[in-house]
């Protein structure tokens, strides 16, 4: 069966071409994901819808109230070239130039690492702990949805038919604010999570006065580890709250056992990397 | 990187021009351009796709095949069976190197049975390479599906299901296909005179070379005749094997090395080329087949997993008496798996009185294996030297000093057979003991971290066998060499090098090419360390007999007797009572008169070459340890290998780099993971972790002449002895890390954990 391929230069195009395509329709923004999975026969689309001409899904705006609004199609390298963004979101900077190699980061893109739906996408836990919301827009409007609501479970989303991710939306920072992402894998690059950890937090004169936790890798969705960020809010990130996140981030483990990695090792890893991505986000925020 | 100045021999001392030089690879420049021709970038007019249909079973009777449906599908030029291909009866053996057309004819394509996950059941060729795995679908095959075992251990348990009926071990059916046994001395009284004996068990998993090329071909066929372009490790054996499997005579054979992407000796055996030669013939038109990297993971020839016992035994003052071994080794589907490499290379290294090396080869439901650089011995030593290290520090003794005072040297009869001529063992630990990197402190913990330092060391026996050469002087004075192996480690460089060396002309001058099966005499694999060992002897004396016509000629030029003219520096001179009356003649000069003074000037020869000699390397390596994540990480590695003579030290250093590289992949990270269907789970580069360029150290090699006394310019292999040292030494510095000793492989960071969280409870 032949492929169509449409490269609309609107959203509002893009959104009649996917939907017209019903269930046959994949959106390319990077192509890491879709042009792997067809070449190994996963998906086999009848439309394919390239979103990287439309300039809402390439631009990277700072609104004026201090917050990002990112589009989904912006690809890792040219986050990490905006001038102010590292900045101010060092980790979901750093947690999207985790994924694939120097190439693959020309092209990989947030949207596409989210709505690929593996738990174990890099940027996604950065993202869920800077407490971003996603722009969806479809045949029957746009709507705003918390980051981690999106993904249903591997490989599946919450996403209404003919919807499409526009852009992320990160909130504005108080003071001393700043984040982290680490994640493990066996090798020092071209690998998958075994467990990723993203924390943003606020410090205040030592203490944490704000935090969230998200956590990849380690159940079919990435979570949002509430109970982990309570412990760390009003703490000086001493060794009992961090030992104590740790324990909340290790007991919200839903994992597998597979080739990656054993349920033992990802729940007990998932509180390590929590104790080093808090201490590296509070170093970042401006120390304990 | 440095070669030792003690062990210098006088050849390197001396005023070489070439050998031992850093000349520029002559097929460098082509494959860094991408200009260099692969087998997958053949095509042909008129040329059509094949496709291989798989068993989705790991163990299942073959009840019936239906290719009807896929003959009739628009676009579908042939469709062949196991039927196509000549079968060579179970009874009876017939050889070739080390394959046995027995299974060679079941391994590209199951006949009785499909007996692992991946095993070929039938092939395709269509217009397109879409239609041909669209037809693929519609064969209908019906199996019969079979228990099946995979784990080496399992596979040797009374009750594990039989692969097949007709291997018998102690005359009851099993999957034990085959052993192999070596002696010396008397192990009962030795492990009596014994103040220690340690005794450990160790296992390994499978691991695939990790060549990054996957297996592709071309064949033509034509008038009966068949031209095939191939990447392997030798167009005889691609010759000889399609021969056989399809009933051709090697002369309507003609096989055409493509260059290589990778072997370490998983291309010793082929897959696509006789499926692709019947397709060929049967169709009418050139069939061109690739593996994708998936079908290179489940279907081609990683290496053995395995289960070994170790036991050593020595005295209070640090003398080995007694060794036993036993070393099970994987074969997967077939007969075959490398116990000679195990059980014979596994305490070479030492001279122990009283030996008792035992293999078994176990077939089991996965891909059959192929050779993996040094088969079998980096098994063997890693068991061996495990427990060596773990006698030492019983022994209280430094790890390196305990080896020496147990080293093989010139006279020590090994278990295996041969007594020692000169070696360069020795020279190996001593190197290592006093190099920088030994004696240098490692921290015990910084920063979290812990910090450990390993030693080992490695034998492998090394390979001569045949090879054949031609050497022609071109009108111009230049010279063309050909040999008969595909050159996967620099072998064109070290050949240039000699050649240059002996005729006393410019490297630049001398062009090295690889001839086909039609061009050039018989010459066996590239593997077995032996290329640039046999090449530079038939290179050398095809060499030597062009001196030979070169001095006749400017003899006849001269009008003097031959034996009066000598050659030196590049050009015949007048020597003796003549010396001084004529002016020299230059290679070029004499090549430009070569028609007047008796014609064309070239030379060749062809040997079953000897004396290779083994190959003795000794490591040394440093690891950090994450003890909260349980990353092991390779922070400092240094291997001291006697490598008789360095024709070409960069090529020298990259086998060593690589092989260590691989090594630190089989130890840390590579593994086969069978799901519980039988079915491999991790077949991709994502998931079957070979280390990445970020994952290693620079690896240094310090690179030790001890000269072969047996081969022209004194060299030994060198390619296969860098990969048996690794596993031990890692293991054995991740022990002086964490104080836990691992006896499994590879230790990936949830058994490190596991095992870290099992000692603190």
């Amino acid at each position: 069966m032949d492929v169509q391929y449409v490269a609309p230069k609107t959203l509002d195009e893009a959104i009649r071409a996917f939907a017209a395509a019903a269930g046959s329709g994949r959106i390319l923004a990077g192509g890491t994901d879709l042009l792997v999975q067809m070449r190994n026969g996963i998906v086999s689309p009848g439309t394919i819808v390239d979103i990287k001409k439309i300039g809402e899904l390439t631009s990277i705006e700072e609104t004026k109230d201090g917050g990002f609004r990112i589009g989904a199609a912006v690809s890792g390298m040219v986050l990490r070239e905006h001038p102010r963004l590292s900045k101010v979101w060092p980790g979901v900077v750093e947690a999207a130039n985790l994924i694939g190699s120097t190439q693959v980061q020309g092209r990989a893109t947030p949207g596409g690492n989210l709505c690929n739906g593996s738990p174990a996408g890099d940027s996604v836990p950065a993202m869920v702990a800077a407490a971003a919301t996603v722009t969806i827009q479809g045949p029957n409007g746009r709507r705003e949805m918390a980051v981690e609501k999106v993904p249903k479970g591997p490989g599946r989303l919450n996403l209404e038919p003919g919807e499409i991710v526009v852009s992320f939306n990160l909130p504005p920072r108080a003071k001393g604010s700043s984040d982290a992402y680490l994640r493990m894998i066996p090798r020092t690059e071209m690998d998958i999570a075994v467990v990723g950890c993203g924390v943003s937090l606020t410090m205040d004169k030592g203490t944490c006065t704000a935090a969230r936790v998200g956590l990849g890798a380690v159940a079919p969705t990435v979570l949002l580890v509430e109970e982990a960020a309570k412990a760390l809010i009003g703490s000086k990130l001493d060794e009992a709250a961090l030992a104590k996140a740790a324990a909340a981030c290790s007991a919200a483990c839903r994992p597998i056992d597979d080739k990656r990695g054993t349920i033992a090792y990802r729940t007990k890893v998932a509180g390590v990397l929590l104790k080093r991505t808090a201490l590296i986000a509070a170093e970042r925020a401006g120390g304990k | 990187m440095s070669t030792t100045g003690s062990t210098k021999t006088p050849e390197t001392a001396n005023d070489n021009k070439w050998i031992g030089k850093r000349t520029i690879r002559p097929d460098g420049a082509d494959k860094v351009t991408g200009r260099a021709a692969y087998a997958a970038d053949t095509t042909m007019p008129g040329m059509i796709w094949g496709k291989v249909l798989r068993s989705p079973h790991p163990h299942a009777r073959i009840k019936s095949i239906d290719t009807s449906k896929a003959e009739a599908y628009p676009g579908v030029k042939a469709v062949m069976t196991a039927k196509d291909i000549v079968n060579f009866p179970i009874d009876k053996s017939v050889m070739l190197g080390i394959q046995d057309m027995r299974w060679m004819c079941r391994n590209v394509m199951a006949r009785e049975k499909a007996l692992f996950a991946g095993h070929p059941v039938a092939a395709v060729a269509a217009t397109t390479e879409k239609i041909a795995a669209e037809a693929c679908k519609l064969i209908e095959v019906e199996y019969e599906v079979l228990p099946f075992v995979i784990d080496v251990e399992e596979a040797m348990k009374p009750d594990a299901p039989i692969l097949h009926d007709f291997i018998k071990y102690k005359d009851k059916p099993s999957n034990i296909a085959g052993t192999l046994e070596h002696k010396l001395g008397d192990v009962g009284e030795g492990f009596a005179k014994a103040d220690v004996v340690i005794e450990r068990s160790f296992r390994t998993q499978p691991v695939h070379q990790g060549y990054i090329e996957p297996h592709a071909c071309l064949v033509s066929v034509s008038d009966g005749k068949a031209t095939i372009w191939s990447s392997s490790q030798g167009q005889f054996m691609v010759r000889a094997m399609c021969a056989y499997l399809t009933g051709l005579p090697q002369n309507d054979i003609r096989a055409i090395p493509a260059e290589i992407g990778g072997g370490f000796g998983g291309k010793t055996i082929i897959y696509l080329e006789p499926l692709a030669l019947i397709l060929a013939k049967k169709s009418g038109r050139p069939v061109k087949m690739t593996m994708t990297r998936g079908e290179v993971f489940h279907a081609s020839g990683p290496t053995s997993g395995s289960y070994s016992t170790v036991k050593l035994g020595a005295t209070k003052d640090g003398k080995l008496v007694a060794a036993q071994g036993t070393f099970c080794l994987q074969a997967g589907a077939l007969p075959g798996s490398p116990i000679r490499g195990a059980a014979g290379c596994a305490f070479a290294p030492y001279d122990i009185p009283n030996v008792h090396s035992f293999g078994y080869d176990v077939v089991s439901n996965r891909s059959k294996v192929a050779a993996y650089r040094a088969p079998g011995a980096p098994i063997g030593a890693y068991g061996v030297e495990c427990v060596m290290d773990e006698m030492a520090e019983a022994l209280k003794m430094d790890p390196l000093e305990f080896r020496l005072k147990n080293a093989a040297k010139q006279g020590t009869k090994a278990a295996h057979g041969p007594v020692y001529p000169r070696i360069g063992f020795v020279e190996t630990i001593e190197e290592a003991k006093k190099h920088a990197h030994y004696t240098t402190p490692l921290p015990k913990a910084k920063n979290g971290k812990l910090y450990g330092r390993g030693v080992a060391s490695g034998f492998w026996f090394n390979a001569g066998g045949e090879s054949s050469a031609q050497v022609n002087v071109n009108e111009d004075g230049t010279v063309v060499v050909i040999t008969g192996h595909p050159d996967i480690g620099g072998s064109r460089a070290s050949t240039a090098n000699i050649t240059a060396e002996i005729l006393g002309i410019d490297y630049k001058k001398v062009s090295v090419l690889i001839g086909d099966t039609s061009v050039i005499g018989f010459s066996n694999l590239t593997g077995g360390s032996r290329v640039t060992y046999a090449s530079a002897m038939v290179v050398t004396q095809s060499t030597e007999k062009v001196i030979t016509q070169l001095r006749e000629r400017a003899a006849k030029i001269w009008k003097i007797d031959p034996d009066a003219v000598v050659w030196e520096n590049g050009e015949a001179r007048p020597a003796g009572d003549n010396a001084g009356k004529f002016e020299p003649l230059s290679l070029g000069q004499i090549a430009a008169q070569a028609s007047a003074t008796g014609g064309p000037i070239g030379a060749g020869q062809q040997l079953n070459t000897t004396g290779a000699e083994g190959g003795f390397a000794t490591h040394v390596c440093d690891v950090e340890v994450d003890p909260d994540l349980g990353i092991v990480r390779v922070l400092r590695y240094t291997a001291f290998q006697d490598v008789g003579r360095a024709i070409h030290p960069s090529y020298v250093e990259g086998q060593i780099q690589g092989g260590a590289a691989q090594g630190i992949g089989w130890a840390l990270s590579e593994e086969y993971i069978y799901n519980k269907d039988g079915k491999l789970d991790n077949p991709s580069f994502l998931d079957y972790r070979m280390p990445v360029s970020s994952d290693l150290p620079m690896l240094d090699s310090v690179i030790l002449e001890i000269p072969n006394p047996k081969h022209p310019q004194g060299v030994r292999g060198v390619g296969e002895v860098p990969l048996v040292p690794p596993l031990a030494a890692i293991s054995n510095a991740v022990y002086n890390a964490l104080g836990r000793r691992f006896y499994s492989l590879p230790m990936s960071p949830p058994k490190i954990l596991a095992t870290m969280d099992m000692a603190a409870d």
